[in-house]
């Protein structure tokens, strides 16, 4: 009986085939944690009798989600973090270093066919490279460092073929939104997603890394990208599902003819063209996160906002999603272009996303965001409203300070 | 099964509507913390912002569909306890909060359509997966949990199951 991408890679860590439904206890390749799950799991593995991580290689902590730290309480985390790295031989990501997501990919935590666990719900982003990724809480990862291993159910898959070219002008960020609305928040809870057919083909790794990471959106256990087409700085096995593999739901969409797209709050799968929106008043925009702050996403932020000023009365905020972007985005001059065009560079890391620092939004103001999620309060104030966009809405909207059709400037 | 899984919860409900995201049910700017009992000020706060100052230690949280969908975040669950919630009861849950609630030692439990109304009396039996809404008069069978959840549980949590195992048996 042939197999899905996930049935192939739990077969090989568990050493025989196993389908969807099967319990398994697997080894994993690699795990991580950041500044918002590590402090618990670190206690958490103390209080379970662990003493050493089970390989100081395969584990790394980022401080990422409040960098650097905003006041007395996360400074004394982030020294927790510091301090256990240390104690274990183990790597610490600074503040700055950037987003962990980013950075598991770029220093090669994470490879195809590796099976990764994350303390963080955005950690199916590394599907975008043949892997099988979880996220997880910070008990569930206090056993992974202890044991090396975790207990999985091998999930169900649901086909996801988009056949046909995105237009120009029109990006990653918009099919994983069409996708999310049409998915909806619950559509694949418990389940894997494969995301396959033409349209992912030509996409760049960042691109099928937004695809990725917008899979938690919709209940995902993980969401991996079709390898083809898919290339890396080095050699590697791909595994592809086989014709006979077993799905729980086919979904086939013709993409041909997608307009860029909006998710309106407060939930990301109210997902609208973006003619339903055009008009609305913008006060602050944002582009960055584990889903959109890389190089091509600033780069098209550049293309739109070159030799012009963002609208007066509307703020920019960028914050790369790595040091290792934001070097690249000095280099080419895409930080210059945006900062001349008036944004505000913040540190690498998650920034405003996730309500804590950096950017809070005010009471009845309104957010355009390349970022992920846009539930109520999220950024950090209950009595915003935050729309979801592709960075090139972002950049068009803050340009002129209402939500914008980007096709025009690209 | 453990004798420590026996618990029956008999306790009023709060009842809430479908997808409660993590974000409500603990805001981002609050999870940066090991003084847990901070997490219970604030629980629910952009969903009920009275919820803190109602909850009574054993109540217990009824809901729809998705329940804690969003975030990875233990703080979630951690929350719920800590204020005192002793269930929570929902059409379904998103996957890491259901395993973390788990793992935590906070029973969860699926019961597909229900029409439980705020204020009603329930009875629980983790045992037997039975829901019992005592006001309404109907008896709810919950999904069965996988034997490994029903062991971290019955020892109280992923950190006694593992100080006491080592390691995963299933």
């Amino acid at each position: 009986m042939g197999q899905t991408i996930s049935e192939k890679i739990i077969s090989n860590h568990v050493g025989k085939k196993v389908y969807a439904g099967e319990l398994v206890v697997t080894e994993v390749d690699g795990v991580m944690a950041t500044d918002t799950t590590a402090p618990l799991a670190i206690k958490a593995f103390k209080e379970m009798g662990g003493q050493k991580v089970f390989d100081p290689n395969k584990f790394a902590l980022i401080i990422d989600h409040a960098a650097p730290s905003p006041n007395e309480r996360i400074a004394n985390l982030h020294k927790l973090m510091r301090d256990f790295t240390r104690e274990q031989n183990s790597q610490l990501f600074e503040i700055g270093e950037g987003i962990c997501h980013q950075v598991m990919v770029e220093k090669e935590y994470v490879k195809p066919g590796y099976i990764f666990i994350g303390a963080d719900s955005h950690t199916p982003t590394y599907g975008a490279l043949n892997a099988f990724a979880c996220g997880v809480g910070s008990t569930d990862l206090a056993a992974v460092m202890m044991t090396g291993k975790i207990w999985l159910k091998t999930p169900q898959t649901i086909k996801i073929q988009c056949n046909g070219i995105l237009q120009k002008g029109v990006t990653a960020k918009d099919l994983i939104l069409f996708l999310v609305g049409k998915i909806t928040v619950s559509g694949a809870t418990y389940q894997a997603i494969e995301f396959c057919g033409e349209a992912f083909e030509g996409l760049s790794l960042s691109s099928r890394m937004t695809i990725a990471n917008m899979s938690s959106e919709m209940g995902a256990k993980t969401g991996i990208v079709h390898p083809n087409g898919l290339q890396l700085d080095y050699n590697y096995d791909a595994i592809i599902p086989d014709e006979d593999a077993s799905y729980i739901k086919t979904f086939e969409f013709d993409i041909s003819d997608l307009e860029p797209q909006i998710s309106a709050p407060e939930s990301p799968d109210n997902v609208h063209n973006i003619s339903n929106y055009e008009g609305t008043k913008v006060d602050y925009a944002f582009i960055g996160t584990c889903c959109n702050g890389r190089l091509e996403d600033l780069d098209v932020a550049a293309k739109i906002l070159k030799g012009k000023k963002i609208h007066q009365d509307t703020r920019l905020i960028i914050a790369p999603a790595s040091q290792s972007v934001l070097l690249d985005g000095i280099s080419n001059g895409s930080i210059t272009t945006l900062i001349e065009a008036g944004a505000s560079l913040i540190t690498s890391g998650c920034g405003p996303c996730v309500g804590t620092h950096q950017g809070v939004p005010a009471d009845g103001e309104v957010v355009i965001s390349a970022a992920n999620r846009n539930f109520r309060g999220r950024m950090g104030n209950p009595n915003s409203n935050i729309y979801l966009g592709a960075p090139s809405t972002v950049a068009a909207s803050a340009l002129e300070g209402k939500i914008t059709n980007p096709k025009k400037y690209l | 099964m453990s004798e420590r899984i026996t618990t029956k919860i008999k306790a009023t409900c709060h009842v809430y509507g479908d997808h409660i995201d993590t974000d409500r049910i603990i805001p981002g700017k609050y999870t940066k913390t090991l003084d847990l009992s901070t997490l219970a000020d604030h629980v629910l706060e952009d969903l009920d912002p009275n919820f803190a100052n109602i909850v009574q230690k054993g109540d217990i949280l009824v809901a729809g569909t998705n329940f804690g969908c969003g975030s990875s975040r233990e703080q979630a669950p951690l929350a719920l306890k800590k204020s005192g919630v002793a269930a929570v009861i929902a059409q379904d849950f998103a996957r890491i909060f259901f395993r973390n609630a788990i793992n935590i030692g906070l029973p969860v439990l699926e019961i597909g359509n229900h029409n439980i109304k705020k204020g009603s009396e329930i009875e629980l039996d983790l045992r037997e997966g039975l829901v019992i809404d005592h006001t309404a008069n109907i008896e709810y069978k919950a999904t069965k949990l996988p034997d490994i959840m029903l062991a971290i549980l019955s020892d109280g949590g992923l950190v006694p199951y593992l100080k006491k195992h080592n390691n995963y048996s299933i």
